[in-house]
């Protein structure tokens, strides 16, 4: 047993000592995930300001004209047409003349007296992420009328949103734990899969395979680490999210940690599967790219897992990154326990098993 | 240890033998029938020209490949079967430098050392005399991939020789450096041969090959021969006629053509000539071809070299002898 502890470690720190004197690779741990969070963080920036507005104003009170105002002062709307109805205003959302419509009733100042339902109408075209993030700052605006008493019941709004075309409300603050995800896998499948395909072209496999080190002792040496790695690559995705973006980590950081971890591991090891498959590192290189596409387009990261065709879904139940999407949006964003979704971390474990097993029962020590 | 398995006995003194061995890749036939018996502290040769099968012999006898037939006994464990159980008993020095070439010297060998779970408290001292014994101590902290090509075969022969294997497999290992290098080299595997270790070394230089203690010469996958270097030289089965000469090409092209001749090589003025055996006096033939040809010069027999044995040996009816010389 001991024996087996000391080629693991043999190889985990020949790993570590290769790859402190890869510049390229050491830049990329640190590069991807800036450069990654930067481009998509800032390309879905929430606060965007000016948005164009039309307004339907049906109550026409002082009160209403304060609220329109106020919408105004705060920037993130420029109210750039009136409309005599709701239809009209849908009309002017669907041909994108206007991105934002504001719709006060005629009970406006009844409404919000009661405080038992919103005052008002935000209609939002949501297909657009940015517009949705930035009509959401609306929400928090205080009623117009300082007489009035603070409203207590914070489920009833100022506004209701009217979220049209996309049902899921997505934001910069709900594409950043995704992107841990994506970070992940661009760079963690690749990096294993090419550190044993590099072996195998450099001829190095050649002569381990001759050496007593079991296939199960290279495969975990290997990923071990690159797990470290990937650990780092959250913190620093976190970090970022935390001080550019102001994502919050609503859950525990043991449970984003946890999952990580595992997360880490299911690409490590599909890694090592690759890399049994492929002879050069341009292949292996190919194959994480062939992987990583639908881990994208059909995780969730991207596209609403609901609004995807059936046969997608199931096709997305196999990806490892679909299932930490939700683990992560969950603990980050709805501050969830990470056991009250325990069957998704299952889910990554048995993916971690299998992917270890297929690996490490197709690497033979063996050149045929 | 491992035992012999009763009922097949296996003579302590022969370290690797192997019967029938056959190794296909699809319709290519790379290893033949091929029999072998390497005795215990001796430094078995395999010579042969590029494709013959000697990288191929050595994997399979290392558990590497899988044989397509015959069977294989390295130290009395069965091959491929019990490959894993020999692995701490060999050691392997592959064709192409084979270590990481962004560690250290030191940092291969320490990697090595730990990969064979050498014990923790004299890894250190083995390190340093292998540096020593292979003369590396200077070069200790220097990356391997920065190596001249006799540092990194010393480097590789250390890294394969650290946990102290009974047979060394070494697959062209003098391939790429020179010819003092090469003879240093076989200095330090004529001492491991004294510690008790047995060599397995393939090779295609002659000079190389004439050290090796016993020799098999490997042809297209067949061993063609296989004796001690003076008993295949003494055992030629050609005459062998050194003839000087200024007219050495034409003599070359007019010699090439006669029925006795096997083969023909230049050595700038001089022309070495295998004749068959049946031929009673080769330099009286040699002579007359001379004077036919109206071309001066003088023949005499001599002894037959490794080479000329390579040359015999290997020689196909579908190619020119002078190819394989």
């Amino acid at each position: 047993m001991s024996a087996c502890f000391t080629r693991l470690f043999a190889i985990v720190r020949k790993e570590v000592q290769q790859l402190r004197r890869d510049r390229l690779t050491f830049a990329m741990i640190v590069g991807i995930p800036i450069l990654q969070i930067l481009l998509f963080g800032y390309a879905i920036d929430t606060d965007v300001r000016h948005l164009r507005a039309a307004v339907v104003d049906q109550s026409q009170t002082q009160l209403s004209r304060r609220l329109l105002t106020d919408a105004e002062s705060t920037q993130v709307v420029d109210i750039v047409a009136h409309a005599d109805t709701g239809e009209q205003l849908q009309r002017m959302l669907d041909r994108g003349d206007v991105d934002i419509g504001i719709l006060v009733p005629h009970d406006f100042e009844r409404r919000l007296a009661e405080g038992t339902r919103a005052a008002a109408q935000l209609l939002v075209n949501g297909s657009d992420p940015v517009l949705l993030g930035s009509a959401r700052g609306l929400l928090g605006m205080p009623a117009p009328d300082i007489r009035l008493p603070p409203r207590q019941d914070k489920a009833v709004g100022l506004f209701e949103v009217r979220n049209f075309y996309n049902p899921e409300r997505r934001s910069a603050v709900f594409v950043v734990p995704g992107l841990i995800g994506v970070i992940l896998t661009m760079t963690l499948v690749l990096f294993t899969a090419v550190a044993v395909v590099r072996e195998r072209e450099r001829g190095n496999l050649e002569m381990l395979i001759n050496t007593p080190v079991r296939g199960s002792e290279l495969m975990v040496g290997k990923i071990i680490p690159y797990v470290v790695i990937g650990l780092i690559q959250v913190t620093l995705i976190l970090l970022f999210g935390r001080l550019l973006f102001h994502v919050p980590v609503n859950g525990a950081l043991h449970d984003v940690y946890l999952a990580s971890v595992v997360f880490i591991a299911s690409n490590l090891t599909l890694g090592l599967v690759i890399s049994t498959f492929s002879k050069t590192q341009f292949q292996a290189m190919q194959m994480t790219i062939f992987f990583l596409l639908p881990s994208i387009l059909l995780s969730g990261f991207m596209f609403p897992f609901d609004g995807m065709p059936r046969a997608a879904q199931l096709l997305a139940e196999l990806l490892p990154l679909t299932h930490f999407v939700r683990l992560i949006r969950g603990v980050l964003l709805r501050g969830e326990a990470l056991m009250a979704m325990s069957h998704e971390l299952y889910a990554l474990l048995a993916f971690v098993a299998v992917a270890l097993l297929a690996a490490t029962l197709r690497f033979k020590k063996r050149l045929d | 240890m491992p035992r012999t398995p009763p009922g097949r006995p296996m003579a302590n003194d022969v370290a690797i033998r192997a019967s029938g061995l056959t190794r296909r890749f699809g319709d290519l036939v790379a290893v033949d029938r091929l029999e072998l018996r390497v005795p215990r502290r001796t430094i078995y040769g395999f010579l042969g020209p590029n494709g013959s099968g000697k990288s191929t012999t050595i994997r399979m006898l290392c558990g590497l490949l899988t044989p397509s037939a015959g069977s294989v006994e390295v130290l009395g464990h069965r091959i491929p079967q019990e490959a894993e159980q020999l692995k701490h008993k060999i050691g392997y020095m592959t064709q192409r430098f084979s270590l990481y070439d962004d560690l250290s010297v030191r940092e291969n060998l320490a990697f090595m050392s730990r990969i064979y779970c050498l014990p923790k408290r004299s890894r250190s001292a083995r390190i340093d005399a292998a540096l020593d014994t292979y003369n590396l101590t200077a070069q200790a902290r220097q990356f391997a991939g920065t190596l001249s090509g006799g540092q990194k075969q010393r480097l590789a022969l250390a890294a394969a020789t650290l946990h102290e294997p009974e047979i060394l497999f070494l697959d062209e290992p003098t391939s790429a450096v020179d010819p003092q290098t090469r003879r240093d080299f076989w200095e330090t595997l004529f001492n491991l041969v004294d510690a008790g270790t047995t060599i397995l070394v393939s090779t295609h230089y002659m000079d190389e090959a004439e050290r090796c203690h016993r020799l098999a010469i490997l042809d297209r996958g067949r061993v063609v021969a296989d004796d001690e270097p003076d008993a295949l030289m003494a055992n030629l089965g050609a005459h062998v006629v050194e003839v000087e000469t200024d007219a050495a090409q034409a003599l070359r092209q007019r010699l090439k053509n006669q029925a006795v001749v096997l083969s023909v090589t230049q050595l700038g003025r001089r022309l070495r000539v295998l004749v068959r055996p049946r031929v009673h006096d080769p330099e009286a033939l040699i002579q007359s071809q001379m004077r036919n040809a109206g071309i001066a010069g003088n023949a005499r027999l001599t002894h037959a070299s490794l080479e000329d044995v390579f040359v015999i040996t290997t020689r196909h009816v579908d190619r020119t002898p002078e190819v394989a010389a």
